[in-house]
């Protein structure tokens, strides 16, 4: 059967608070309480629990025939637990269905797959024993890596942790020719199914659904139909993935984005032949065409697909390698708030806020940055960084 | 004796050091029982009364006086030609040009306001104020007639002096804080170099903040050397500071605090702090100040890879200055061109050892400091070790240095002020 699967991507960061070079070495608590809460808080009441209501309804409506999968970072739950237990249990709910997956990646919201097999791996098992807790003993089986990076290397060392699956872009480069409709497999480990992202119906609705300058404004389920009976016939799986602020936060509820996923499931069931899937049982159940070769790594952001939105620059490559070289001293302390800082300290939007792209993909950056620039964030990170390391030193020194 | 002063700014609202200097001045000159008329374009009203303060704002000036037409006449070239002026779009300018370059002395007084509003600040207005300020001077000029000597302190009021001697027929005194060259390189504001050479030219006698400063306006201004006289900074206070402000870091603090531009050399505290960091870790450098060059200056460090033994704070004011001096192990001021420089002074009162470039004014005058060429980041970065590690140096620059600070006091510069007060008079008359 063919089927549409739907990945919504849940993730906010521990932003840091101003922290001053005076800071260094007296003030340890890096994170901005305020604005993590009235970002959450912000959220919840514009996306996460108006989607969430809208998602069960769908659920219950089509008795499982609808169901979509989440990928929840772990600092998205820690902020649930602190700051919208309303939202929590929002999503329990959702998963008590039974007709809702939820995805494993890094804990943090990590770039650990690009530096530290060890790292990442007990990212990911801190993840899914998260995961575990709050969702009655739920245990994934499918993985996302952050930002949908993903590479042959990548993808054999998840393969290697037992997972059947894993998510990607379905960038052009890597493409050519190729359909992201079909199920590839890696090219290192053949066991391990790749799903990739259809980028152009995805971003329709991710990017373009409320920009008034599209030729195709405004998109309604049923020219969203047509375009889903545009693809041939022998492509069997069409992949959604986008970010879950996409609504009612990204496209806000006043561009129709909450009426359009309310009609889309019964459109889809009444004029195609596609049905709903999750991850999993795509993996299980449609057979792979062939490998898909990914020597260097790729992701779902900006124009390139590429890593140049966390990496690359000179402040983003200081910031990340000297952060990365703590790894092992970190891992010689047993203190909790080291290793929760260590955990927040690498979520990937602390070196998004120091991308210098300014001209092409800069505005998007800037919209979702707390800083006026990335000269600004960089500072910052350092200073934390640098009280960091002094904690660090004293923690082991008195051992 | 009295003497007319113009000023730009006096404490407590200074944007730089021009109005700390003549603070001191006047106080060293008030010491030696000398009496000054203090003109600013705008008093606030909370100045100490240490002078008779003039506000240029509350000046009503008169028009019809036939010199003052010549001045104006001068004067409106300067407003028009001045690339000082960024927002006017072409129509305005248009006008302003047409306006100008009319003839104006047979316009009709009640056209012009007689009293003018002063900002006082560095604004778009800058041009405008500084000949209307010359303006206000010439008015002044005319309506005391109680001083002997004119006393004008950097371009902002040369034009203000040049017209109170035109207006007189007292002898003016040029006193150069700082030239176009230290602000800008080579690459020169042609308007304000013309007013900096017209005011030095006009004046008996030209008096430059150190003898760095006097062989710029020798070199680049063709001023007689014997028409100019040094006249060092000094500090209102030489008594050391005890702060209890305590370090927080483990490491070893080296410190660069000022305006990161071009003038302030600030990219070689950079690549000195390479080399240190290299070879001891337990350093930690901090630039501290804002300014068009941070961003480069960011980039550098993360490009170098030691951006975890470099911060930077961003502009620091009130007591973060007084803090920053207190935790800092060595002070580093690596101008590439700075006619005096007071910062050093102010790290020695914190009992901080300092290191600064040869091409500043201060270091005519401390003597217990490490002196560098700014460019010699070899040398930097082993006077930076040597202050770290070695004990015997850095402690014989805190107790000489604190002597040493002791014996730059405004009264001392007042003092040689007034025989240059003095000389001036006896050769004019």
């Amino acid at each position: 059967m063919r089927t549409i699967c739907f990945y919504f991507q849940v993730h906010q960061p521990f932003r840091l608070k101003p922290y001053r070079f005076f800071d260094i070495g007296e003030d340890h608590h890096y994170w901005d309480d305020f604005s993590n809460r009235s970002i959450m808080r912000k959220v919840a009441q514009k996306c996460y629990l108006p989607m969430n209501a809208l998602l069960l309804d769908l659920i219950n409506k089509y008795n499982g025939g609808f169901k979509v999968t989440f990928s929840i970072s772990g600092t998205f739950m820690d902020q649930m637990q602190a700051y919208a237990p309303d939202v929590l249990e929002s999503f329990q709910k959702l998963v008590a269905t039974g007709h809702v997956e939820l995805l494993n990646e890094t804990y943090s919201h990590s770039l650990a797959s690009l530096k530290s097999k060890d790292e990442f791996k007990d990212l990911v098992s801190k993840h899914q024993a998260k995961i575990k807790e709050l969702f009655n003993g739920y245990t994934p089986t499918v993985f996302r890596n952050t930002e949908l990076i993903y590479s042959d290397q990548i993808g054999a060392m998840v393969a290697e942790m037992g997972y059947d699956a894993m998510l990607t872009e379905g960038a052009k480069h890597i493409l050519g020719w190729k359909s992201p409709n079909y199920v590839y497999v890696n090219s290192i480990e053949p066991k391990l199914k790749v799903l990739l992202k259809n980028f152009q119906l995805s971003d329709d609705i991710a990017f373009r659904f409320g920009n008034k300058s599209w030729d195709d404004y405004p998109l309604t389920t049923d020219k969203f139909i047509k375009w889903i009976n545009a693809i041939p016939k022998e492509e069997e799986t069409l992949n959604l993935f986008m970010d879950y602020e996409t609504f009612g936060e990204h496209q806000w509820a006043e561009t129709g984005i909450f009426d359009f996923m309310k009609h889309l499931p019964e459109a889809v069931f009444k004029q195609t032949n596609f049905g709903f899937s999750t991850p999993s049982e795509i993996a299980s159940k449609t057979p792979p065409v062939g490998k898909i070769h990914v020597p260097i790594p790729i992701s779902w952001a900006d124009e390139e697909r590429d890593l140049t939105a966390w990496l690359g620059n000179d402040l983003q490559d200081e910031a990340f390698d000297r952060l990365y070289d703590l790894e092992k001293l970190v891992n010689t302390i047993e203190d909790e708030e080291i290793q929760r800082d260590w955990r927040y300290l690498q979520t990937s939007d602390h070196f998004y806020y120091m991308c210098t792209k300014f001209f092409s993909d800069g505005d998007i950056h800037s919209y979702f940055s707390p800083y006026d620039s990335p000269y600004d964030a960089f500072i910052n990170y350092m200073n934390v960084l640098s009280d960091f390391m002094i904690r660090l030193k004293e923690k082991s020194s008195t051992k | 004796m009295k003497v007319l002063m113009f000023g730009w700014e006096f404490p407590p609202h200074i944007s730089g050091g021009l109005g700390t200097a003549c603070y001191g001045l006047v106080k060293g000159l008030t010491h030696h029982k000398q009496d000054i008329i203090f003109v600013v374009p705008k008093l606030w009203g909370d100045e100490e009364p240490m002078a008779d303060f003039v506000n240029a704002s509350d000046i009503s000036i008169d028009y019809r006086e036939k010199k003052f037409k010549s001045i104006w006449k001068n004067l409106t070239y300067l407003e028009v030609s001045s690339f000082l002026v960024p927002y006017l779009g072409p129509e305005e300018y248009q006008k302003f040009t047409d306006y100008a370059i009319h003839d104006r002395t047979d316009v009709d007084e009640s056209i012009f306001t007689t009293k003018y509003e002063f900002s006082g600040k560095y604004g778009k207005n800058l041009m405008e104020e500084v000949s209307r300020y010359a303006l206000t001077g010439a008015q002044i000029a005319r309506d005391r007639d109680d001083f002997e000597i004119i006393h004008a302190h950097d371009w902002l009021s040369f034009p203000a002096g040049i017209a109170a001697k035109e207006i007189s027929g007292k002898p003016l005194v040029a006193h150069v804080h700082a030239t176009e060259f230290d602000r800008s390189g080579e690459s020169v504001n042609q308007v304000v170099y013309d007013i900096e050479r017209a005011g030095m030219h006009a004046a008996d006698h030209v008096l430059a903040v150190s003898q760095l400063t006097k062989n710029i306006i020798i070199k680049k201004y063709g001023v007689p050397a014997n028409k100019v006289s040094v006249l060092h900074n000094a500090v209102l206070d030489a008594s050391i500071i005890k702060s209890t402000y305590q370090k927080k870091v483990p490491e070893k603090i080296v410190t660069f605090l000022g305006r990161i531009t071009f003038q302030k050399g600030p990219e070689y505290f950079v690549e000195a702090a390479k080399k240190v960091i290299e070879k001891d870790p337990n350093v930690r450098f901090v630039m501290a100040g804002s300014g068009d060059l941070l961003n480069r200056m960011i980039d550098r460090v993360a490009e170098l890879r030691i951006a975890t033994k470099f911060n930077f704070t961003g502009f620091l004011k009130g007591d973060d200055v007084d803090h920053m001096y207190a935790i800092s192990d060595v002070y580093v001021m690596p101008s590439v061109s700075e006619p005096f420089g007071i910062s050093p002074l102010e790290a020695v009162r914190h009992n901080t050892p300092v290191i600064i470039s040869k091409q500043s004014g201060v270091a005519e005058v401390l003597t217990n400091a490490i002196k560098i060429d700014f460019w010699d980041i070899d040398a930097m970065a082993d006077a930076i070790f040597a202050l770290l590690h070695y004990k015997g140096i850095s402690q014989m620059f805190k107790e000489l240095g604190s002597q040493e600070l002791k014996k730059l006091k405004w009264e001392h510069v007042a003092a040689k002020l007034v025989t240059v007060y003095e000389k001036t008079l006896s050769q004019k008359s």
